[in-house]
């Protein structure tokens, strides 16, 4: 009952956008269908007068139908970038198989007899298709019309990956927020749509063929009025912003982001996290969310902009450590203490790109930075019967370089052996670990110790509005208090959530801030 | 000097091999026009093979077809099929189409005016017994087997072609409705006119509808001539067994009482003669003697029934028992078997 509810509020607060969504989400199905029927029905016709190339076409439709939707989205991206297009072609290419398929067993299924007779009383080859094959095999050719309708309505969620929006937008905000009404919001109105196509198409197939031929011709019409929805609704604005589902759904995401900053004007589209850097460098968008580290800024030539009202909250990443460690070895604290303040976003980023974009060895990476800053020092011999300092770290590029960066200080100077424990998947794992004793040691996030693991309530979180100082103090004392764990001091950068633009677009338009942003999009 | 008449159909040395196998090998025929011409023969014998040829459904591999005097390699094959009425067993009517819409394919192909082909149409449902008040505007689906056949036989004559072509057109239907069909067919005035070309397996049905018959076996001819002399007269062994199961019944469906009267004994009679007791010397013997046996008010004589034949010739009747009749029946046999 409460989830009804919370479903019926949350259309109510986002009626526009669930009335947008829904148009995109026919538009996208009409749009595809008519291309399908565009070139599915002529190539089917064709294939009845070349049989023997029959099973190739349909085998060659048939493959395109078993590529995963996902996968076949992956496939177009490369090839056409991101926006309507690949999705069009995508759910296009889904409807071929049931169109062609249905084309060919339409008009093969027209009564032999009737061909003959037909071509015995002076039919030319065009009146035959014309006025005979192709109005009786109309109720098989609509069965598969219906058939890949029902399949798009379905596969067109997906185009919420690639920014072509529809009813996505919401299934994916909710998955990535873990909020089932959200994706139910998104789930209920698309399987809705697919019953009503279903339905409808149903209703049509029943008719008599006279009446088919009349809804065949209306149907051409009614296709491209559909499909010129999805045109229509699209805000058009000075920059398109390219934002991830869960950044649009997040409260620190971009709800508060116009709480703080107005942006108003600021038309987004909703797309696949992995895509939105490829979004901005194809140009596709002017204007996403990321992390403020994340390698692909400098591959990409992208800027973060400033957050000059703190929206976002402080992800200082800094090093967790048990007590105990430190107690049986004090030198390590001073070890630990090398990197405090040493890698500002920009070094992380750099250091990132080079994991992540130039394919180097974390650990090459790693001694390439301490070289640089003067830090390395050849390993020392192990003493005997040396201690071994467990090392652990999350699954992806920062983590693996911070755990080799520590790993290469500790045996540069003391006699202690390390192990490395890396890819210990999410934070849960990785702090369980070290709760535990299984490791020594991994780099941790201020902002996720304070909201994923401390959860301290709303009011407590408000009040630390933000300020870096404040939040690693709270979860300092916090970690203390009720973990037994202590968090150093931190490494420098700040990896949170940030707002990107081509750094040449910035600059061009003299933006460095988000406030910037506010003011320009004001203008 | 009797000028030459084109004939209807010239085809000549057809053949037609699918696959390496002969299915036609030289089949020659000509028509005059009105003529019908019944092609015949067992299952697989080409017969169909040779009709389809003659509107190019079906292209020769070699050898030519005139029609009406024009090779029917030089119109379009729509042009040449929108001049012969075309009809098959299975019937073949558009499903999407009215019964009066089925009827003026043809007609609306060639351009008629709508209001010609509205009361051609009219005027054709009528005479096959389909009023159009009731059957015009209704599906092919909601007619009977009989009715539909009717349909496509109006719908090969709408644009009153001088030529049809038909495919084992009775073949699909009960016995009964086919017999009473087949009558009908026959004394349609529109078919008498024509030249008629008509595939049938069915041995009774070919005596009984053609002027000339072409047995095929095979796919190459084995006799071609009237049923008379495809009985009589048969070429070969095969003609003889294929008509062997069937001859007493052929012997008196084909033969006329004028063949018999040579054996026939003619003799004065007080009787007044009447339409009721009189029967053409046209008639077969299968028809007069349905007429000896049913007829109830007959004159009798020494307790047999008698009827009376005009003669042709002397204007004198001939009386007529079934004795005699019989009598004369196997001396007329014996005759046409010995020449």
């Amino acid at each position: 009952m409460k989830l009804l509810t919370d479903l019926f509020s949350f259309w109510l607060a986002q009626a526009g956008k669930l009335g947008e969504q829904t148009l995109q989400h026919i538009g996208l199905t009409a749009a595809s269908l008519l291309l399908g029927v565009l070139v599915g029905v002529p190539l089917g016709l064709w294939l009845t007068r070349r049989p023997r190339l029959a099973p190739w076409v349909l085998g060659a439709a048939g493959i395109l139908q078993t590529i995963p939707s996902i996968a076949m989205l992956g496939f177009l991206i490369p090839l056409m970038g991101i926006g309507h297009w690949p999705a069009i072609l995508a759910l296009f290419l889904y409807a071929l198989l049931p169109i062609i398929r249905n084309t060919v067993a339409g008009v093969q299924g027209v009564p032999a007899a009737v061909v003959d007779a037909a071509r015995g009383l002076g039919l030319t080859d065009g009146q035959l298709l014309r006025r005979v094959e192709l109005p009786l095999a109309l109720p098989v050719l609509f069965a598969g019309i219906r058939t890949a309708a029902v399949i798009n309505v379905g596969v067109a969620t997906l185009a919420a990956y690639v920014a072509a929006g529809g009813l996505g937008e919401f299934i994916f905000g909710g998955i990535a927020l873990n909020n089932p009404v959200m994706i139910l919001a998104g789930a209920i109105p698309a399987a809705a749509l697919a019953l009503a196509f279903d339905a409808a198409l149903a209703g049509v197939q029943r008719l008599s063929v006279r009446n088919l031929t009349r809804v065949g011709r209306a149907l051409l019409v009614a296709l491209p009025l559909l499909a010129g929805l999805y045109l229509l609704p699209r805000a058009t604005g000075k920059l398109l912003a390219g934002f991830s589902p869960e950044f649009v759904g997040r409260a620190d995401g971009l709800p508060g982001l116009r709480q703080a900053y107005g942006l108003r004007h600021l038309p987004s589209v909703v797309l696949a996290p992995a895509l939105v850097y490829e979004a901005a460098r194809n140009v596709n968008v002017d204007v996403i969310d990321g992390y403020s580290t994340d390698g692909r800024i400098k591959a990409y030539q992208l800027q973060v902009l400033h957050d000059d009202r703190r929206v976002f909250p402080p992800y200082y990443a800094a090093p967790v450590v048990r007590p105990q460690l430190l107690a049986a070895h004090p030198e390590l604290r001073a070890v630990f203490a090398k990197l405090t303040g040493q890698l500002s976003d920009s070094v992380m980023t750099d250091l990132n790109y080079r994991v992540d974009y130039l394919h180097q060895e974390p650990k090459a990476v790693a001694l390439q930075f301490l070289r640089r800053r003067g830090l390395w020092q050849a390993p020392r011999p192990l003493a005997p019967d040396a201690a071994v300092v467990r090392l652990g770290s999350k699954i992806f590029a920062e983590q693996y370089i911070l755990t080799e960066l520590y790993a290469a200080l500790i045996r540069g100077y003391t006699s202690l052996d390390v192990s490395t424990k890396t890819g210990l998947g999410g934070t849960t794992i990785c702090f369980e670990a070290l709760r535990t004793g299984a490791i020594d040691m991994y780099p941790e996030y201020t902002g996720t110790g304070l909201l994923v693991l401390l959860q301290p309530p709303p009011a407590v979180v408000d009040s630390l509005g933000g300020n870096a100082d404040a939040v690693f103090r709270y979860v300092q004392l916090g970690f203390r208090r009720r973990y037994g764990l202590e968090w150093l001091a931190p490494l420098g950068f700040n990896n949170t959530y940030a707002l990107l633009m081509r750094r040449q677009q910035a600059a061009t338009l003299g933006i460095a801030s988000i406030s910037d942003l506010g003011a320009y999009l004001q203008r | 000097m009797v000028p030459p008449v084109t004939p209807a159909i010239r085809a000549q040395h057809l053949s037609k091999h699918y696959d390496g196998h002969a299915v036609v090998q030289d089949v020659s025929f000509e028509l005059t026009p009105g003529e019908t011409l019944v092609l015949l023969g067992p299952s697989g014998c080409g017969k169909t093979t040779l009709l389809r040829m003659l509107n190019r459904l079906v292209e020769p591999d070699s050898g030519t077809v005139e029609v009406f005097g024009q090779d029917v390699r030089h119109p379009r094959p729509e042009q040449l099929r929108r001049g012969i009425g075309y009809v098959i067993q299975q019937v073949g009517l558009l499903p999407h189409y009215t019964v009066a819409e089925n009827v003026g394919v043809v007609p609306r192909l060639l351009g008629h005016a709508p209001a010609s082909i509205a009361t051609r149409t009219e005027e054709l449902l009528n005479r096959l017994h389909l009023p159009p008040a009731r059957y015009a505007n209704q599906y092919p689906h909601q007619l009977s087997g009989g009715q539909q056949q009717r349909v496509g036989l109006a719908r090969a004559l709408a644009a009153d072609p001088p030529l049809i072509l038909l495919d084992e057109p009775f073949g699909a239907l009960d016995p009964i409705t086919r017999t009473s069909i087949r009558r009908e067919f026959r004394e349609l005035e529109e078919l008498r006119r024509k030249t008629m070309v008509l595939v049938t397996h069915d041995v009774q049905e070919a005596f009984e509808l053609a002027d000339r018959i072409l047995l095929l076996d095979a796919g190459q001819v084995q006799q071609l001539g009237t049923p008379q002399e495809l009985l009589f007269s048969p070429a070969n062994d095969f003609v003889r067994r294929f008509f062997a199961a069937e001859q007493l019944a052929l012997q008196l469906r084909t033969l006329r009482l004028t063949d018999l009267l040579p054996y026939l004994v003619s003799g004065s009679t007080n009787n007044s003669l009447s339409n009721r007791n009189t029967i053409p010397p046209t008639a077969t013997i299968q028809e007069a003697i349905e007429a000896l046996s049913n007829a109830s008010e007959l004159t009798t004589l020494a307790e047999e029934q008698v009827l009376f034949v005009r003669s042709a010739d002397t204007g004198s009747p001939i009386s007529l028992t079934i004795s005699s009749l019989m009598g004369a029946f196997g001396q007329a046999i014996q005759h046409l078997r010995r020449s």
